[in-house]
């Protein structure tokens, strides 16, 4: 199965690359006024053509994507116009610390949650039940800015125990793990907890669902001590449909890093992104696209994967 | 899965979360507190450089920190010397300048400055193959020649005045820069100058590091370690600046009020050139109107647009030229007026409908006013001046878009728009008002065509007499209070809250751009701690 959707790959990406060539070819936005900035508030129309001309935006559509495409394909991704290196360059800079970012912030959000998810089933209707789903429903509603706003309001100015923002202190240049750890610290719980009511409520729905179903019951009935329902019944069909959750959260893990690393000044790639959209910088642009597209495609082979082997009534070619 | 891994599962992911929450817990509380060397400084900077690389346009209006201009401006925008070692000597009626370059400097690498990294930088700059969108800027420059190493020569198309004001811009190594891809090289983020600071780090979108030139021909500075944060986000950069990360960082008007009361932050209000002005198309009916003019320049209150949306940081503006420059005109100030709008209105054959809206032939007096979307500065003057001229009787109706959707628009509706380059008065109006530019990109957005001002533009532009370019510039300023071009409204001062930390700090006169080192770090390498 891996192997055929690997090959179902390629067209998706394809389709995907030119797809956001020709939305960036009908967007209202000029990659010219875009790369000139200011100064092209003061520039000549001329100078305005040569740039256009030198920046290959006078290309039709199609001849830019392939040119793009044949390129990429030999290992070159181009050049960067809105940051004026290699796109190359800027993704293996950048690419790095938004892992960095998300993974501890997506293993977090998925153990914390499950946790969580849990508690609140075991005892649905319960005081500890409602607050925790009321707390879920009002994290859910929170967007990822705003927390990073209250965070750094709360971590940095009223405690002070954690920096505001940026990858090592402000003053100072070298990177050693340890500031790497605390400057991560509240932009990953950031991250973390704008994830987590997904996972505590589909726990929640789940598990709690698989405490009312027959077998467990039963087992309840046989006089089978709790946790032993809870654990060898309850969990197993109840976590299935988290498996599915963690690939179908990739694409929101993605937006969601993209505000919080704005927020924190994390030189990471989806700060980068924004770059590149706003000024229709075609080549970093696709090969992001890329990039993401690729990571929801592996994310839900990943849940497939995981929810065969959970499951062996799923048949992998189903 | 059984439940002993899922156990196991939790365990770990508990443990992991603990080890993670206590190592964050017992870190030390460095960012804050006075104890900070003071040899450092850390600045929040709202803009990040595409690129480092001069001869992409990254500084060309001087204070680069890695680069020095042949020319440099003092605290009082006054040229002196950086790397010529004098004011260049010039000839041929206004069109050879020539440059004797200062003995003895070198790159931070090591390797030394000569003529030959002059003719580079300015031959690469006007190399169609270069991406450099402030060409234009050095439209007047032919030729570039080295004489000797220590001696350059420019060759004007024209005599061209204020050419000095423009070699202030950044000299790049021949031997670095010469070797790679102008537009995308590494010299674009990892610049090589003979400047007080030497980058040492870019984190991209986070922050740039300077450490001291040891070798700066100016001598060592006394604050050796640079830092510009980047914090596009205004109020997470006051939040920085709250907690001590920061020393100083710039902030909008309401932002920097919430610092009044703090004993151990000062606020410096740079005075500028950035003026908010209305452009009055000349191919609308209502706008093109010379009296519909007159009478806009006469209802809009400027002082209120400065108290009210500039918090008094700020002064009202009369055109490019501030009030408080040496090449304002006096007399040329417009009071608030609306009687005699109304007056010129009314006499002009406009006049007033049954919805208040004046009409002359059939005419509506409306117009749409655009302004960027997001940019709340340009939307609250927009709608002040709506406001005003509806008191006239004349009707704006405004409306917000980028940039590409105002430009298309820009022919026959007004747009609120922003400028200011305090160098020379050439530098901003010939732009603004010359009518060979009516259309041209983004100059001379009014379409603007008046002979008289034509001709005193090229005189001020190609005499050198300072008695006689002050008199040309006079003479427009005079003739835009007859005829206006744009209804100018204010011009805004650029606040920057800074640590008392440090002693004597000063701003420059600043242009409508926010450089890197525009601000009280227009001279860091001059800073001395006040204790």
């Amino acid at each position: 199965m891996t192997a055929r959707r690997a090959l179902t790959a390629v067209p998706v990406l394809l389709a995907v690359t030119l797809g956001v060539f020709a939305l960036a070819a009908a967007s209202p936005f000029d990659p010219v006024r875009a790369y000139a900035g200011t100064a092209g508030l003061t520039a000549s129309q001329e100078n305005l053509d040569q740039l256009r001309h030198n920046l290959g935006a006078d290309q039709p559509l199609l001849t830019h994507w392939w040119h793009w495409l044949t390129g990429a394909l030999t290992g070159d991704l181009g050049d960067s116009t809105s940051l004026r290196a290699p796109v190359s360059q800027v993704i293996g800079e950048r690419l790095g610390w938004s892992v960095l970012l998300c993974a501890p912030a997506f293993a977090l959000a998925m153990t914390a949650g499950t946790l969580l998810g849990v508690l609140a089933a075991r005892r649905r209707g319960s005081p500890l039940d409602r607050a925790i789903t009321a707390t879920a429903y009002a994290l859910e509603a929170a967007p990822p800015y705003w927390l990073g706003l209250l965070a750094v309001w709360l971590g940095a100015l009223k405690l002070g125990v954690l920096p505001a923002g940026g990858l090592t202190d402000t003053g100072s240049d070298l990177a050693t793990p340890g500031q790497i750890a605390r400057h991560l610290a509240l932009p990953a719980l950031v991250l973390a907890v704008s994830q987590l009511p997904w996972f505590v409520l589909y726990v929640r729905q789940g598990v709690g669902d698989a405490l009312e179903e027959d077998p467990v019951r039963g087992a309840r009935a046989r006089g089978l001590r709790e946790r032993t329902v809870l654990y060898r019944h309850a969990l197993r069909s109840g976590l299935l449909p988290v498996l599915t959750l963690i690939g179908s959260r990739v694409p929101e893990l993605i937006t969601g890093a993209l505000l919080v690393e704005t927020v924190f000044s994390w030189p990471g790639i989806a700060a980068a992104t924004v770059q590149a959209a706003t000024g229709v910088d075609f080549p970093l642009l696709a090969a992001l696209t890329v990039l993401a597209t690729a990571a929801v495609l592996a994310g839900n082979l990943l849940s497939d994967l995981l929810y065969g082997l959970a499951d062996p009534r799923v048949g992998f070619d189903g | 899965m059984t439940s002993r891994s899922i156990r196991r599962a939790v365990a770990t992911a508990l443990a992991a979360t603990t080890a993670l929450t206590a190592a964050a817990c017992a870190a030390p509380n460095e960012g804050r507190g006075s104890s900070k060397p003071t040899d450092s400084a850390v600045v929040g900077i709202a803009y990040e450089p595409e690129t480092l690389s001069p001869l992409l346009g990254y500084g060309k209006d001087g204070n680069s920190k890695i680069f020095d201009g042949l020319l440099t401006h003092d605290a009082g925008m006054h040229l002196k010397p950086a790397l010529a070692a004098a004011l260049p000597k010039v000839t041929d009626g206004g069109t050879t300048y020539t440059y004797t370059l200062r003995p003895g400097v070198t790159f931070s690498d090591g390797k030394p400055f000569t003529a030959d990294d002059v003719v580079f930088t300015y031959d690469t700059i006007l190399d169609e193959k270069t991406n450099n969108a402030s060409k234009a800027e050095l439209d007047a420059l032919d030729t570039v020649e080295k004489k000797d190493d220590r001696t350059v020569v420019f060759h004007l198309k024209y005599p061209y005045a204020p050419f000095a004001e423009r070699t202030v811009l950044p000299i790049a190594p021949r031997h670095l820069a010469g070797r790679q891809d102008v537009n995308t090289g590494p010299f674009t983020t990892h610049p090589v100058g003979t400047g007080p600071y030497v980058l040492t780090n870019w984190s991209k979108g986070e922050k740039l590091t300077f450490t001291a030139n040891p070798h700066y021909w100016g001598g060592t500075p006394k604050v050796k370690h640079l830092t510009m944060a980047i914090i596009k986000d205004d109020d997470i950069r006051a939040t920085r600046l709250r907690s001590g990360d920061l020393d100083g960082a710039i902030l909008p008007p309401e932002l920097a009020a919430t610092f009044k009361t703090d004993n151990n932050r000062t606020t410096l209000a740079a005075r500028t050139f950035d003026y908010r002005n209305v452009t009055l198309p000349s191919a609308n009916p209502v706008t093109g109107d010379r009296a519909v003019r007159r009478a806009l320049d006469l209802a809009v209150d400027r002082q209120a647009m400065v108290d009210g949306i500039l918090s008094g940081a700020g002064k009202p503006a009369y055109g490019p030229v501030p009030t408080d420059s040496p090449w304002f005109a006096k007399g040329t100030e417009r009071p608030h007026d609306l009687g005699k709008a109304q007056r010129l209105l009314d006499d002009a054959g406009w006049k007033k409908g049954p919805d208040g809206i004046r009409a002359k032939n059939g005419q509506r007096a409306s117009f749409t006013l655009w302004y960027l979307s997001g940019d709340k500065l340009r939307q609250e003057h927009a709608l002040a001046f709506a406001s005003d001229a509806k008191k006239a009787g004349i009707e704006a109706k405004v409306e917000s878009g980028t940039w590409e959707a105002i430009e298309p628009n820009m022919k026959q509706d007004a747009v609120l728009a922003g400028g200011g380059s305090p160098a020379d008065p050439d530098f901003d109006q010939y732009l603004l008002l010359h009518s060979s530019l009516a259309g041209d990109g983004f100059n001379n957005m009014s379409r603007y065509a008046n002979k008289t001002v034509d001709d005193q533009l090229v005189t001020a532009r190609r005499t050198d007499d300072h008695t006689a370019r002050k008199a040309a510039y006079d003479t427009i300023q005079r003739e835009l209070a007859e005829d206006p071009a744009y209804t100018f409204l204010t011009h805004v001062d650029h606040l920057y809250v800074v640590d008392n930390r440090w002693k004597d700090l000063t701003t420059q006169v600043e242009p409508h751009d926010h450089g890197l080192a525009s601000g009280p770090w227009w001279n860091a390498e001059d800073w001395q701690p006040a204790k």
